[in-house]
């Protein structure tokens, strides 16, 4: 199925259907990973791939067109060549990988048993993922934070945020009464589970990249079925950007505050009694930070692309 | 050797080689991005599926279970879409200013507009200064 998709993208020419297209390779990854036992990627493929990269494509071909002219001197033959060259190289290179799902591959003997055997003791929370990804590796996970927050700074120096000071005619665009009703039944749901996934990713999968992924979808439905102004004066820009950075510093100020216990950078253990409470506490304290930073993010990046288009119209 | 045991491997090559085909060949800013997007999330097949034990089950903790798949992937791999999306936008956010810069976002069309931006001036050396002008429009 991946591999159909992918084949229809590469002969379509219509930029819409392409753009959907991508959506629905989104969820069918997203398929695969669960099979593949990834629960947590799956969560956040689906809701990132299918959901807010869809809405940013499509905010931005709303923008600038949708059909894509044939190049005038087109060469088919010879990035195919390339392209049959490259992949034949690396077939030839996978000949001595591990088989598929065998337990004995170089990945699995690393550092990967002592995750699996010690982190439900040494952390205290089942979800290893969780506890690998905020205590283990708390650095990278500081630092994927670190490049979402440095990329939402480079977007809004690119195309800022205009906020929009008329109040909208109620009039037209036409209302839609039956997507605005279900909407409104829809958003204290999404904002719930949006909770739910943040507060509980120690236990089940999830956890602040997903839960902030979810949140920010709740104010992109609002904002699209209502209108820009109402998306904006519930969550003003401003403040948005405002908690967006305090997120990073949420995250930044709990490695200094393990420095001031008497630990190490991010070493949790020192916060509480014990040192199982103290990861805990660290790790709840984190993923608020990152799930901060990521909801206002996404959000702040979708008002700027909106806001763009709406302004050249 | 030859045997179905690596098909993960090929079904992520052949996306990768997919996603670099759409990325030399497509004439439209928009669509080479989405093949960007394509050879990426091939590379998180690649990590999730060399994570993937035979008879393991996803890596949170139940009592009476052993066997479970690596979760280090999972990590890797969830914060790198987390930061695909996050850069993906920021490409899209230079195609929004080139498409206001030049009217277009065709990759041959904005190629020949610097062309004459370039050359237009055959005695001006100042290059630089010419198409940073052509962008600034």
């Amino acid at each position: 199925m991946l591999v159909f998709t992918t084949i229809a993208i590469v002969r379509l020419r219509n930029l819409f259907a392409i753009v959907m297209l991508s959506g629905i390779y989104s969820l069918l990854l997203a398929n695969i990973f669960v099979t593949l036992d990834a629960v947590d990627v799956a969560f956040t493929e689906a809701s990132v791939g299918a959901g807010i990269s869809t809405v940013l494509m499509l905010a931005t071909i709303g923008i600038t067109g949708y059909d894509i002219k044939a190049r005038s001197n087109i060469r088919r033959l010879v990035p195919l060549i390339v392209v049959s060259i490259t992949g034949a190289v690396l077939v030839y290179g996978t000949m001595d990988m591990p088989a598929f799902t065998d337990a004995m591959a170089p990945i699995h003997q690393h550092v990967a048993p002592r995750y699996i055997i010690d982190s439900p003791q040494e952390i205290g929370i089942p979800n290893m993922v969780t506890s690998v990804l905020a205590s283990y590796r708390g650095y990278d996970t500081m630092g994927e934070v670190i490049v979402v927050f440095a990329a939402l700074v480079g977007v809004l120096s690119l195309i800022g945020i205009r906020e929009t000071k008329v109040v909208p005619n109620y009039l037209e665009p036409p209302a839609r009464p039956i997507l605005q009703v279900m909407a409104k039944l829809m958003i204290p749901f999404i904002i719930l589970f949006a909770l739910y996934v943040q507060f509980h990713g120690d236990f089940g999968p999830g956890g602040g990249f997903q839960a902030g992924v979810i949140f920010s979808v709740a104010i992109i439905l609002y904002t699209l079925t209502f209108s820009q102004y109402d998306g904006m004066r519930l969550m003003p820009p401003k403040i948005l950007k405002i908690l967006a950075a305090s997120g990073v510093l949420i995250y930044g100020g709990t490695g200094i505050w393990t420095i001031l216990k008497g630990g190490t950078f991010l070493n949790y253990s020192v916060l509480g009694d014990t040192s199982v409470a103290g990861q805990h506490l660290g790790i709840l304290v984190i993923e608020f930070g990152v799930g901060l930073t990521v909801a206002t993010t996404m959000m702040l990046l979708f008002f700027a692309f909106v806001s763009r288009g709406d302004s050249k119209r | 050797m030859i045997s179905l045991e690596l098909y993960n491997y090929w079904v992520v090559i052949f996306l990768m080689m997919a996603g670099f085909y759409i990325l030399i060949t497509s004439n439209h800013l928009i669509k080479k991005i989405i093949g960007l997007n394509i050879f990426q999330t091939s590379v998180f097949m690649l990590y999730i599926s060399m994570g993937k034990v035979a008879g393991g089950t996803a890596p949170i903790a139940v009592e009476g279970v052993s066997n479970y798949s690596n979760p280090l992937p999972h990590v890797l791999i969830l914060t790198a879409i987390v930061v695909g999306i996050a850069t993906t936008s920021l490409a899209l956010a230079l195609v929004i200013r080139i498409k206001e810069a030049y009217g277009s976002v065709q990759e041959d069309e904005i190629l020949e507009m610097d062309q004459i931006a370039d050359h237009g001036k055959a005695e001006d050396e100042d290059n630089q200064a010419d198409s940073s002008g052509a962008s600034s429009k």
